[in-house]
Order: C-alpha cells, then structure tokens, then sequence
C-alpha cells in the first residue's frame, strides 16, 4: 500500500506542475533550444576549420591601472593567440597572461560557470568567460569589464554594490523558520519547481549590471529580486517573515523600478527568467496591498 | 580603491547597436510618451484660442492644416500615438505575465502595425495639399 500512490493522488501532484511547467520551462525550452543550435553550428564550424590548423584568435582587451603611469589612460591591448577548439574567452585571457603579459588581470576561479567570479562584458554582451566559446564570436573578440561598475584595474570591477544590494534582500531563511531537532523541513515538488529557476543564481552580476535604471541608483536590481523571490515563494518561510520580505521588495528601490527590458533576462548565464519574477512579485505586491479577497 | 575608473554613461549610449528588442521598446515607449506629453501643451494651446471666440478659433485651425508641415507632423503624430498604445498594450501583457517569451515579437509587431498604420494614413492627411 504505502508504494502505491493512488490514482487521484498523483494526478492531483502532477497537476500543478504541469502549469509552472507551460509558463517557466517554456522560456527554458527556448533558450536550451537555442543552445542546442549553437553547439551544432559550432561543431560544424570546428569540422571545416580543423582543416586550417594554425588558427589565430585577435583579442581586444580593455586596459587600465591606475598606478601604472601608461595604463592610467584607458586603452585596449590586442593580443593574437593560437586558436584551440573548445578554447573559452576564459582560456583565451588566461593564455594571453602566461604568454605575454603577466599584468593583465582578470577574476576567475571554478572555470564550469559556478563561482560567478568572471562575467565580463564580452563583444557587446555580459556572459561568463568561462562559459563563452570563442568560436561563438565574431573576430576580433573584444573582452572590457562589466559597465556599470567602477573598474578597479584592467577586467576587475568594485562588486561592492552589488553584494550589498543583494544582503539587502537578507538572501537566507532565518534562524525562526528552521525547525530546531531533528524535524524535517518539508517542501512540496510544485513549490520546489516554482523556485527551482531562481535558486541558480551565480552571484556574477551580469543581469545587474546589463540593467540601465540598475545603474547609478539605488534599484535593488534584477539579482537581489530573484533572491528575494527564491525565498518569498518558498513554502518553508513562514508567513511573518514572508512579509518582512514583502515589504523590502515593495519599497521605493524595489519592484517598481523594474521597466521591464528584459535585458537581466538576455544576459543571465543561468538563465534565469529574472523580467518574469520581478513581474510575478509585482503582482503578488499588488494583491497583498489591496486585499480585496 | 579610490582611484577607480568611472566610465560613465557616455558609453552606454554609444552602445546602442547592441540594444535589444526589449531595450529598443523601452526607449521608444519613453520617446513616444515624451513626445505626447509636448504635444499636450500645443493641443491646449490651440484649444485656448476658442476662448476669445468661434471665429480666431475657426482661423487658427484652418491656418494651421493650410502649412503642408503641420500636415506631415500629424502623420508623425499619429505613428508616435499609435506606438504607444501598441507597446502599452504589450507592457500591459507583459505585467500580467502573459507571453513573456514572445516580448520581443510582440515589440516587432508593434512596430510593423505602426507603420502600416501611418502609412494607410497618408492619404487622409496630406489630402488637397
Ligand atoms: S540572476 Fe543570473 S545574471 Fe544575475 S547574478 Fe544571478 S546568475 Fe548572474
Ligand atoms: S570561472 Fe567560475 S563562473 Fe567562470
């Protein structure tokens, strides 16, 4: 008996799911899809060019120290490397450092696109140089440091911002909401596929900083919503704190600001569907003020 | 730390050939909005002359359709206000969640309708020029 889920049962567990799943996954879908074709024109890019074997890269990258008197001035550097099939952008700065110049700085550590530490803005767009294939780029790749934030020397912004925004959503359950003992927490599979999008977040700041009214202000911005979504839809919270958080989310910096470009969206290496969140918190925003049911 | 570079937003603007769809909504939106907003006060203003009577009224209003320019604006009048609406309509979809992932064609779409429209237009206002 106790392996045998009854009938209605299931049916009533897979229907929930199978509405997040029309709404979130789709978006997912697209992107995956998209990706699909991507590594496919990439593999039929590397057959034809496995036939030239001695291929270069061109990099532009952008250049700056301020203690240094000839990097003062901003300027990029070009570097010509050898091409390696399946080389990063990461790779590629990293090559470019040991062979010529062991000054040029850069952020990085995990390499497989999950510290979060190396999204930079590369031709035109913030990605991860670790997740970003350089046969995916048009020649001359140009490599400069995430816009929006203070470039502190060469690649490498002040994060500082950013991580103060994001602790201003307090991105934790708190020590009330965990069960003291041995109790389970327990959450259901539709609540666990509702967040599961949000809980991706590298902490990499691409959304942030692809986010023009982000810049400047004080708008939390696309990745400190996400977090407070990832924990206001949570079932585990409970309902006092649910609200603590809707009021942070709610104020002035909050929510409102968003005007929907959907640029966090484009960019996020995890993709997350970050436009589509800060619209459902509005929502929920909305109903909580004016309890009209 | 203190002596780090700032880059300003000059170079944001320069970027605009990497703006996507949905940044491209949001300026034209803004654009549009503004625009309207100015033509508000010259509405009110061509409005005001029928306090002084029917007659100024009456010539105002003639004066102004007789300029082959006045006539060309409110073309471009017309494209601005029916963007507007068009893109409204797809933010108000967008705010209730609705084909999010469709947000860039919508925008398309928007514009697309908006050119025929201007365009179906024409005749209309730049009759007996
Ligand atoms: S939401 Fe995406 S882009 Fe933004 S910080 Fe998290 S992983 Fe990076
Ligand atoms: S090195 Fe960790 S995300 Fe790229």
């Amino acid at each position: 008996m106790s392996t045998h889920v009854p009938e209605s049962e299931s049916e009533s567990e897979t229907g929930a799911p199978e509405q997040t799943e029309e709404q979130i996954p789709a978006a997912q879908q697209r992107r995956l899809a998209k990706k699909q074709e991507r590594s496919d024109q990439r593999e039929q890019r590397a057959e034809s060019e496995s036939e030239t074997d001695e291929q270069t890269v061109h990099l532009k990258v952008f250049r700056y120290d301020p203690e240094v008197e000839s990097k003062s001035r901003p300027r990029f550097d070009d570097f010509h490397i050898p091409f390696k099939k399946g080389m990063t952008v990461l790779d590629a700065l990293i090559y470019s450092r040991d062979h010529y110049d062991s000054s040029l700085t850069f952020r990085h550590s995990c390499r497989q696109a999950i510290c979060g530490s190396d999204a930079l803005f590369i031709n035109g767009a913030q990605r991860l140089g670790c997740q970003t294939q350089v046969s995916d780029l048009d020649d001359p790749v140009r490599i400069e440091p995430l816009p929006h934030q203070e470039v502190v020397k060469d690649l490498v912004v002040d994060m500082e911002h950013f991580y103060e925004q994001m602790d201003a959503v307090d991105p934790y359950f708190r020590d009330e909401d965990v069960p003291s003992g041995l109790e389970e927490q327990n959450q259901t599979r539709e609540n666990r596929e509702k967040i599961k999008m949000s809980t991706r977040c590298i902490w990499c700041g691409a959304c942030t900083s692809s986010c023009n009214i982000a810049a400047g202000g004080n708008y939390l911005g696309p990745a400190a919503i996400n977090k407070a979504y990832r924990f206001a839809m949570d079932d585990r919270e409970s309902d006092a704190l649910q609200q603590e958080r809707f009021e942070t989310i709610e104020q002035e910096n909050g929510v409102w600001r968003c005007q929907t470009q959907f640029s966090c969206t484009n960019v996020c290496p995890k993709d997350i569907p970050l436009t589509e969140h800060i619209q459902e918190l509005k929502r929920e925003a909305v109903k909580s003020n004016l309890k009209f049911w | 730390m203190s002596q780090s570079y700032d880059r300003g937003l000059v170079e944001d603007f320069g970027r605009w050939a990497e703006f996507s769809a949905g940044m491209w909504a949001w300026v034209f939106h803004k654009f549009t909005g503004w625009v309207l907003i100015g033509y508000l006060f010259t509405h009110i203003a061509v409005l005001s002359t029928a306090i002084e009577g029917p007659a100024l009224y009456t010539n105002t209003l003639q004066g102004l359709e007789a300029l082959a320019i006045v006539r060309f604006m409110e073309v471009g009048l017309l494209a601005v206000a029916v963007f507007h609406i068009l893109n409204g309509i797809r933010l108000l979809f967008v705010d209730l969640g609705v084909g999010l992932d469709a947000q860039d064609k919508s925008f398309y779409a928007s514009l697309v309708l908006t050119g025929a429209i201007t365009v179906a237009s024409v005749p209309t206002f730049l009759a007996g020029l």
